[in-house]
């Protein structure tokens, strides 16, 4: 933290008024970033033309959602199975992949590793066309687990970029002695890199987590079947589907659900989140 | 997705240190076998890297110099058909021009607003971790969900921004926020800069916190204004994360896509669609592929050089 050292010749008053215009500058941004979430939730309950709640405060534009086309349990499930498939691949190739690149030396190492990393230079766009090919030639079109790969695999630069500074940032020392003890290097992950390395897993796992639950082009082009949407897309199709009149309640509250998920998840891991970007920002 | 690569009897393995002291016997078969576990830890990104990275990549090139018909599949070359239907294409410069000037509005305001967030909650006064969070918050939203937020919020007959002013006697009709190119437009580069102006905010803190305040307290000593200590310390020492930031932000902006597919739909009057819009176009309305791969190409190149471009100017810059 840059802190800045108080000046000798201020009184306490004045230190005090001095930070008022801050305050009121901070305070005011503040409300213009809260608003529009506080507004679509209040929004979401109470009353509008038009929707399931006409009058008064209520969950009429939940009891929407639920009964949508396949209802939001089935997006609920569709959009939870992505995200954790998403995670659990992730952190899986992340992890060996970084304690291969951290510990390793094999042919192709850094090749490998400048590959993984030229995920992040091509644009999302241009390799979702051919994938789109690619997983019908797979069998894998119009599938959970085939977006669940792609989305895996836009979050590799990332991951495993995480997972190698993870591991080289634990002592060598630590593993040598486990390897002297007899234990393999399966074995040494296992059971004492796994847990020096978990701070990072946590971070990679919430990075996947929010990309997985937000995406919205990936399915857009790789699902076609509408039971299968994950919820953004089917809460987008929702707007888009009520005859000509458009229902902005259940849009509203399609968004809450999206939101309180990421909001919560946020809150509670701030610090693993901002871990990530201290990486991020210090490679740069 | 575990591979696991062969393992040697456990006694036959002490740590790499071991190798200096016996070299003769035990540390051929054993370097040997370290290779092979390295690449057995390394095989599933090898493979996922291999197949949906590299194949595609491959795929795209090839699908754009062939005529290629989103149901009947592959019809044989017809190099440069594609790239030729790309850039003739009514939709092509209206939305190369469309996507460089949100590139640009959205760069500036949003890399303005964060920095002065950035500055705003750098010191440790009493509070700035909330204002922090909150500044964030917005953040955490999946793009998409936050432009199906605003787009409630413009919404003429039941948003709160549109119905205020005739409500308050200063329009005689609600404000239409996306009923013209213009404010369709700047309704977008609000919604983006709300949500990523925390994003941006946070990779400008890092870079403020690694300046040391020994040099801000040397510059205070020698008499320096606040306006000369932003100008001439804060905002020189800060580059390396300005950089950053202005590389995610600009590559961000061109290949632009959720906010204007459910903000706008390209309307009005297809004035706001993006080149990555033309892309999903091409590809399922007029069900082209051939076009969209071709599209897909272009994008990378402009991408790939503008990444070229950007940081041999960041390196000349560091030379002088």
């Amino acid at each position: 933290m840059t802190r800045t050292p108080p000046r000798r010749d201020t009184t306490v008053l004045t230190r005090a008024l001095g930070r008022t215009p801050h305050y009121v500058a901070a305070g005011g941004l503040a409300v213009i970033f809260l608003f529009p979430l506080v507004w679509n939730a209040w929004a979401s309950v109470s009353a509008q033309p038009g929707t399931a709640q006409e009058t008064g405060y209520g969950l009429g534009n939940y009891r929407t959602l639920l009964d949508y086309d396949a209802g939001l349990w089935r997006y609920l499930l569709n959009s939870t199975l992505v995200s954790a498939l998403t995670v659990a691949l992730t952190l899986a190739v992340s992890l060996l992949g970084g304690y291969a690149f951290a510990r390793f030396e094999f042919p192709g190492k850094n090749l490998l590793f400048l590959l993984t990393l030229a995920i992040l230079m091509v644009p999302y766009a241009t390799l979702l066309i051919p994938l789109y090919v690619l997983l019908g030639r797979l069998h894998l079109q119009n599938s959970l687990i085939g977006l669940s790969l792609v989305l895996a695999m836009f979050q590799l630069p990332f991951a495993t970029f995480m997972m190698r500074i993870s591991f080289e940032a634990v002592p060598r020392e630590l593993e040598e002695s486990a390897l002297v003890d007899g234990c393999g290097t399966a074995g040494a992950l296992r059971r004492i890199l796994l847990p020096a390395v978990r701070p990072g897993l946590i971070t990679v796992g919430l990075f996947a987590f929010l990309a997985a639950w937000n995406d919205f082009i990936a399915p857009l082009i790789l699902i076609s079947d509408s039971a299968k949407a994950p919820l953004p897309l089917a809460v987008a199709n929702l707007r888009q589907q009520s005859m000509g009149a458009v229902d902005y309640g259940a849009t509203e509250a399609g968004v809450v659900v999206l939101a309180v998920p990421c909001l919560l998840l946020f809150l509670l891991l701030q610090r693993h989140y901002v871990r990530g970007f201290m990486s991020g920002a210090l490679k740069g | 997705m575990q591979v696991k690569a062969a393992e040697p009897p456990a006694a036959a393995r002490p740590g790499r240190l071991r190798h200096r002291v016996r070299p003769q016997r035990a540390a051929p078969p054993r370097r040997w076998s370290r290779k092979v576990q390295g690449l057995g830890y390394a095989a599933p990104t090898a493979v996922f890297v291999t197949v949906l990275f590299l194949w595609p990549l491959l795929l795209v090139g090839r699908m754009s110099l062939s005529d290629w018909p989103l149901l009947a599949g592959d019809q044989g070359g017809n190099a440069p058909e594609n790239y030729t239907d790309a850039v003739d294409g009514t939709l092509f410069w209206p939305a190369v021009r469309f996507t460089l000037l949100y590139t640009a509005i959205v760069t500036v305001a949003l890399l303005g607003l964060a920095l002065l967030l950035a500055l705003l909650v750098q010191e440790s006064r009493p509070g700035a971790g909330f204002f922090r969070t909150v500044y964030f918050l917005p953040g955490a939203l999946g793009l998409a969900s936050a432009s199906l937020l605003f787009w409630g919020l413009y919404s003429p007959t039941t948003g709160p921004l549109g119905r205020t002013p005739a409500r308050l006697g200063l329009a005689d009709e609600p404000v239409s926020f996306l009923g013209t190119p213009t404010s369709a437009l700047l309704s977008t580069v609000f919604l983006v800069v709300w949500k990523f102006a925390g994003f941006y905010m946070l990779i400008l803190l890092v870079g403020l916190q690694r300046i040391p305040h020994e040099v801000y307290e040397a510059a205070r000593t020698d008499g320096a204004s606040r306006a000369q200590i932003f100008r001439r310390i804060t905002l020189p020492l800060l580059r390396p994360s300005l950089a950053l930031s202005l590389l995610l932000c600009v590559t961000g902006s061109l290949l632009a896509f959720d906010q204007f597919f459910v903000l706008t739909k390209g309307g009005p009057d297809n004035s706001t669609v993006t080149v990555v819009q033309l892309i999903y176009r091409e590809a399922f309305q007029r069900l082209d592929l051939g076009t969209a791969a071709a599209l897909s190409i272009l994008v990378l190149g402009a991408l790939l050089l503008l990444n070229v471009l950007q940081f041999r100017g960041l390196r000349r810059a560091d030379e002088s």
